[in-house]
């Protein structure tokens, strides 16, 4: 599977971020997006992942255009925006049970567990999410990769970001173990992130 | 696929069973005006009688959007909404799902309470059918066009205000065709005809509204 982006442009309001972006993510490769605040990273993230529609140029999963594919491109993908997408009322593993069932996969109660285990919030699962720090919130939104490995391409969009040294070290294993078994990882980032994989492109925004 | 249906029904309730202030916050809203109509009016049978049906259906309305904002807005502060328009689900399925989950906790418990409230207008009993048996078709269609609504003004500065603007004509007919079947019926008329109105506006809005709640909610990201 490859995913082919050709002469993407972009304009928020009038202003145009950026036109003429291309790149091809094969297996086991990883993007980085570079530039400075309100160059388009996150832009040019919300088009590759479907949610918002190009001003130009296409993008092609598997060779087919994703307006087309929709569903089964959703099924592929997993995206981790600013927000968290996770509800206060919810404990970290209900949030996590709902986030796989949107995501049309099922996971049971022990890969749940394992998975906040690994993030390592295994001691404040049953506690509704409205009780946890900004980091702890942040890591229950990530430990959705722990259960995504059956989910090819990975979209994160700052997702450093409130996170402590040795979760930011998790989270880089993760993508590392990711990309190790085929995966696909779209990162954005204003600092060198310390992944190893040689397969990796970088685009530069603004 | 109804696996997908199922599953956000069941979360959309759960949601509200921890939230249980929210859903109890427009009943009260309900019974305390239907209950404030015969302290203000004075007790006055025939009046209380002509009254009745038409106070019951306004402050159903009313209560119905009230609970209209909550439909997506706090999906929408969090970011789940954005997760679930690149779900593997079809935004469609996901957004019908949204709209039977809110009739469930607003539209059904307004139905149960009103033949309640319908006694103290001692309305009878034939007309407290009606009006129970009115609300539960008129309450879909309140619960199926306010979702094109709170979609539309999603993110929108004052967007209650704007909300209660879009929608409430599109709920006239539902009103006054409602509020019409139960008059006939305690004027000892039958109220086929309205109930028949009402079930058409519910057969249209759930073929037209989902669709164009999905699209407003595709635009708002966009």
């Amino acid at each position: 599977m490859t995913l082919e982006v050709k002469d993407l442009a972009c304009e928020r309001g009038d202003v145009r971020l950026f036109s003429g972006v291309s790149f091809a993510l094969g297996e086991g490769e990883l993007l980085l997006v570079q530039g400075p605040n309100g160059s388009g990273k996150t832009s040019l993230l919300r088009l590759v992942a479907g949610l918002s529609r190009p001003v130009a140029g296409e993008i092609r999963w598997a060779g087919e255009d994703v307006r087309e594919l929709r569903e089964s491109y959703a099924r592929d993908l997993l995206f981790i925006g600013h927000a968290n997408a996770m509800k206060d009322e919810f404990t970290a593993e209900e949030n996590l049970a709902v986030a796989r069932e949107m995501a049309g996969r099922s996971s049971s109660r022990e890969e749940r567990a394992a998975a906040l285990e690994r993030i390592g919030l295994a001691h404040r699962a049953k506690l509704p999410s409205r009780y946890l720090s900004q980091g702890q919130k942040r890591r229950v939104a990530l430990a959705r990769l722990c259960l995504a490995a059956d989910t090819p391409l990975w979209i994160l969009d700052e997702h450093f970001a409130a996170l402590d040294a040795r979760a930011l070290e998790t989270v880089v294993a993760l993508v590392d173990e990711h990309l190790a078994r085929g995966g696909m990882a779209i990162l954005t980032t204003h600092q060198e992130v310390a992944i190893t994989t040689r397969l990796r492109h970088v685009v530069a925004l603004g | 696929m109804f696996q997908g249906l199922r599953s956000i029904i069941a979360r959309d309730l759960r949601l509200s069973m921890r939230r249980r202030g929210d859903v109890l916050n427009h009943l009260v809203f309900f019974v305390i005006v239907v209950t404030l109509f015969p302290l203000g009016v004075g007790p006055e049978p025939n009046l209380m009688h002509t009254m009745a049906p038409g106070i019951v259906w306004v402050a159903a309305l009313l209560a119905a959007m009230l609970s209209l904002q909550r439909l997506f807005a706090s999906d929408h502060a969090d970011g789940t909404l954005e997760q679930m328009l690149i779900s593997a689900h079809p935004l469609g399925l996901i957004v019908i799902g949204k709209i039977i989950a809110h009739w469930f906790m607003s539209g059904l418990p307004l139905t149960l309470l009103a033949p309640v409230l319908g006694v103290q207008f001692d309305l009878p009993q034939q007309a407290l059918w009606v009006l129970a048996l009115s609300l539960l078709i008129g309450t879909p269609v309140l619960s199926l066009i306010g979702a094109v609504g709170a979609a539309l003004t999603l993110g929108v500065r004052g967007g209650g205000v704007l909300l209660a603007l879009l929608v409430l004509p599109l709920y006239v007919p539902v009103l006054i065709f409602g509020a019409g079947g139960v008059a006939a019926v305690s004027n000892g008329m039958g109220a086929g005809p309205h109930l028949s109105l009402l079930g058409a506006f519910l057969a249209l809005s759930c073929v037209v509204a989902p669709w164009a709640a999905c699209a407003a909610l595709r635009v708002a990201y966009d």
